[in-house]
């Protein structure tokens, strides 16, 4: 079980960093926002496996948690770049 | 004692093999948004360790903890994410496609276009009334 954890980590934090360089690079917000769910649900992936492998629900609600409202940001910052960018003076 | 220990080994053994897959889906995902071209195909590679991903390593979970109340507390979270990724995925698609962050030359269709273009003649055609239909 500790090999899974090493092979697991050393893949999330690979896919993490994967995100962080897209959140960096751009090239546009919507694609920031993406990634940043992207990095949501390898935090979400990273807590289940921190649960499966050491045999406690500590984290359970925080998973819960996380899978119930994680949608609200990028809803939030899609809706505010479509409205920003119907003004006719934005070119 | 040896019928519960193979089946011991068996749960391990697959739940190992869950997390494995689980944790590449998000590497794969990871590789798609590097790799992809615009943000729809972005948001294609996106859905994987968000639905999937999610679905294994809570299976993982699941069967590491060999309990039975666990599993409706597990399905509960992946229900919520079935019902959530859609809607932020729809918004962020919609908010692509209105501020045209997509490479229209990879569509292989495109049926949102017909919508727009009716809207936009029906505007053309009553000017007054496009306070209706502008939001969302």
């Amino acid at each position: 079980m500790q090999l899974v954890l090493v092979i697991t980590a050393v893949t999330l934090s690979l896919a993490a960093a994967g995100a962080i360089v897209r959140i960096a690079v751009g090239p546009s917000l919507l694609d920031r926002v993406l990634a940043a769910d992207v990095l949501l649900a390898i935090l979400g992936a990273a807590l289940c496996i921190d649960m499966a492998v050491n045999r406690h629900l500590n984290n359970l609600m925080l998973v819960v948690a996380v899978s119930v409202i994680g949608f609200i940001g990028s809803v939030t910052v899609a809706r505010f770049v479509a409205d920003r960018r119907e003004q006719p003076s934005d070119s | 004692m040896t019928p519960d220990t193979t089946l011991d080994t068996v749960i391990d053994a697959v739940s190992a093999v869950f997390m494995v897959v689980g944790a590449a889906m998000s590497l794969g995902a990871a590789i798609g948004l590097l790799r992809f071209p615009d943000l729809m195909s972005r948001m294609h590679a996106a859905t994987k360790p968000q639905v999937l991903g999610l679905f294994l390593l809570l299976a993982a979970v699941g069967l590491q903890l060999r309990t039975w109340w666990i599993w409706p507390v597990l399905l509960l979270a992946w229900i919520f994410q079935l019902l959530t990724v859609p809607v932020s995925a729809h918004m962020v698609g919609r908010a692509g496609y209105r501020t045209k962050h997509l490479h229209r030359e990879l569509l292989s269709t495109d049926e949102l276009e017909a919508v727009v273009q009716k809207a936009a003649a029906k505007d053309a055609a009553d000017p007054a009334s496009k306070d209706d239909d502008g939001s969302a």
